[in-house]
């Protein structure tokens, strides 16, 4: 296994006398996707906040390259590297592709008050990170909100890794999307694991988990309900994992009476 | 509009980019052109009715009515781009020619220093407004209402209790009076020119360059747009916010006493009912009730629409009471045309 950057060790966390997530143990190393699982309910959002600094743990330890931290707010956890994509929350519709790469680290020219953006080197620099990607802009001036649901969620994972992040928290990018948006979401992921990002992948969906992933850690009612890495587990046993395996035996059988 | 405004289809990755851009498709993505269209119809209109209309004698009148509308239009503009209303805008203006009058007259101070004064009230006014949305999270069309009301009062209730009259006078009977008043009032061509048409343009340039070619501007637009996306990426957007708010009240105190040392007096009612003149502007000018969409340009130039509207009707001998007739039309065709612009910007696949 490559180097870990982003560990939990026996993670809780409490709202009052709610335990939302306890005994939760996940890592990512550099170059590596690790996929959380779970159904509605099962503390993926509460997970996903410990980890990209809006909640603090109450319990365990969150390593960030091997030293136990607490991150005190979203910021922090950006300035160590941990850059995390909300699904909804990532760009601004009406805002030119790039003004949405740069919006709130603006690159600038100049001095005093005409201290202003470097809109060409701003432009060429989006261009280039997304083609990285392999997407081709070729109207930067494009509002984000007419880019598909899968291209908009390329220009937020570009952005955060070209303004350094080493760990890319993805809070359920596919589950807005149609089968080839998703499957162009996953070809991005695996991208910036190939270019030595770690991954954390949340997402509900086993489908688009597996051929991505090298990890799976499935959530159940805010508990690990367990951990697999890709040679230990086949996709039909993670889809019957996710879907509570025993559960789900016991409700094909009812429905084939019924 | 490129491949990208068709309805969603299963398409390849590889096809997953733009086609051409259309010259027509670039233009729709300005906010300002529908107001610049407008703009060119009513002063040719106005032009047939009246050859007065674009002498520049007729300019000159009616620049004036635009300028001292697209001062404030433009801020308010930079405001509701910012995804805020200010409905004490227009109050605001007389708020500040009355504060400059009862310090230059009844306190007896030097013209310059009540100017100095009155644009920091102004501007403390304006961050109590911003403060005020930003802490409640009410909307800011509550919360200026409530600012409106309270300015109103205070500046009917105030005039009266210390001039016994509903206006202050003299306001050219104060020290330095003359050279501010060639800054901030007088006319400067043999046309009769006001100086307010200089301060309006050249605010609109600076609104342009700041909201289209600095980091606040990019910010502006981000808080508007999605103030919680624009928040996850690291903008402050309470002080973007509340900025807005402080420099649009600050703008209308400065209309306020242009107007006031032009007249040499202000009337306690002076201003009200004006903001709805400035969203008007506004918002014939490109910009979106819902923020993160619009231009300085095109508020300055709703203002221009407004201004020829007000003196054309003047000129071509009609009644002036028309002039609210044509001010709601206008808004009306503008919505809906900002509707469809904005529709086709933000594509169908949201």
């Amino acid at each position: 296994m490559s180097a870990t950057l982003l560990e939990t060790r026996d993670v809780a966390k409490y709202f009052g006398n709610v335990v939302a997530l306890k005994d939760i143990s996940v890592a990512v190393g550099a170059g590596e996707v690790t996929c959380v699982l779970g159904d509605n309910g099962a503390g993926k959002s509460t997970f996903i906040k410990i980890l990209s600094g809006v909640h603090r743990h109450d319990e365990g330890e969150l390593l960030v390259e091997g030293e136990a931290t607490h991150f005190s707010n979203p910021r922090d956890a950006k300035e160590r590297g941990i850059a995390t994509v909300f699904q909804d929350l990532a760009t601004v519709p009406l805002m030119s592709i790039w003004r949405n790469f740069f919006l709130g680290s603006e690159p600038t020219k100049g001095a005093g008050p005409l201290r202003r953006i470097d809109v060409k080197g701003a432009q060429a620099t989006m261009r280039e990170e997304l083609r990285k990607m392999g997407i081709d802009v070729r109207d930067a001036d494009q509002p984000v909100g007419t880019l598909s649901g899968g291209e908009r969620q390329a220009v937020a994972i570009a952005r955060a890794v070209y303004f350094g992040a080493k760990v890319l928290i993805l809070d359920e990018p596919t589950s807005a999307l149609g089968v080839k948006q998703s499957g162009v979401v996953l070809r991005y992921i695996a991208q910036a694991r190939d270019r030595g990002l770690g991954v954390i992948f949340i997402t509900h969906n086993p489908h688009h988990a597996y051929p991505v992933g090298d990890r799976f850690v499935i959530l159940n009612r805010g508990r690990l309900a367990g951990t697999w890495t890709k040679d230990e587990i086949g996709r039909d046993e993670l889809v019957r994992q996710m879907s509570g395996g025993a559960e789900l035996d016991a409700l094909e059988h009812e429905l084939r009476r019924a | 509009m490129s491949a990208v405004g068709a309805p969603p289809k299963p398409v390849p990755v590889a096809d997953e980019r733009l086609a051409n851009i259309s010259l027509t498709a670039r233009l729709l993505r300005r906010p300002e052109i529908g107001a610049l269209l407008a703009a060119i119809v009513v002063a040719i209109f106005f032009w047939t009715q009246s050859s007065l209309f674009l002498q520049l004698d007729g300019i000159a009148n009616w620049t004036d009515v635009a300028s001292t509308i697209g001062i404030p239009a433009v801020m308010v503009a930079l405001l509701m781009i910012g995804g805020e209303f200010d409905l004490s805008a227009g109050v605001m203006t007389g708020t500040a020619g009355l504060t400059l009058g009862v310090l230059a007259t009844e306190v007896g101070l030097n013209i310059w220093l009540a100017i100095v004064l009155t644009l920091i009230g102004a501007t403390a006014i304006g961050f109590a407004n911003g403060y005020m949305v930003m802490k409640t999270k009410l909307p800011s069309f509550i919360v200026t209402l409530a600012t409106f009301f309270i300015l109103q009062g205070v500046n009917l209730g105030v005039t009266k209790l210390i001039t016994d009259q509903v206006t202050v006078s003299g306001i050219d009977l104060a020290a330095g009076y003359s050279s501010a008043n060639a800054i901030f009032g007088d006319s400067f061509t043999s046309h009769g020119f006001r100086i307010t048409v200089l301060w309006w343009i050249a605010i609109t340039l600076v609104a342009t360059w700041v909201l289209t070619r600095t980091r606040t501007g990019n910010w502006i637009y981000g808080v508007g747009g999605d103030a919680n996306a624009a928040r996850n990426v690291g903008v402050p957007v309470a002080r973007v916010k509340i900025g807005l708010f402080m420099a649009t009240s600050f703008v209308c105190a400065l209309t306020g006493i242009m107007v006031a040392l032009r007249l040499a007096s202000t009337q306690a009612g002076q201003g009200v009912g004006e903001e709805f003149q400035y969203i008007i502007a506004a918002v014939v000018g490109g910009c979106v009730l819902t923020g993160g969409f619009g231009s300085a340009v095109g508020a300055a130039l709703g203002a221009t629409i407004i201004g020829m509207a007000f003196i054309g009707i003047q000129f071509s001998g009609w009644n002036t009471d028309w002039r609210f007739l044509f001010l709601g039309v206008i808004l009306l065709v503008a919505v809906l045309v900002n509707n469809y612009i904005r529709k086709r910007a933000e594509g169908a696949r949201r």
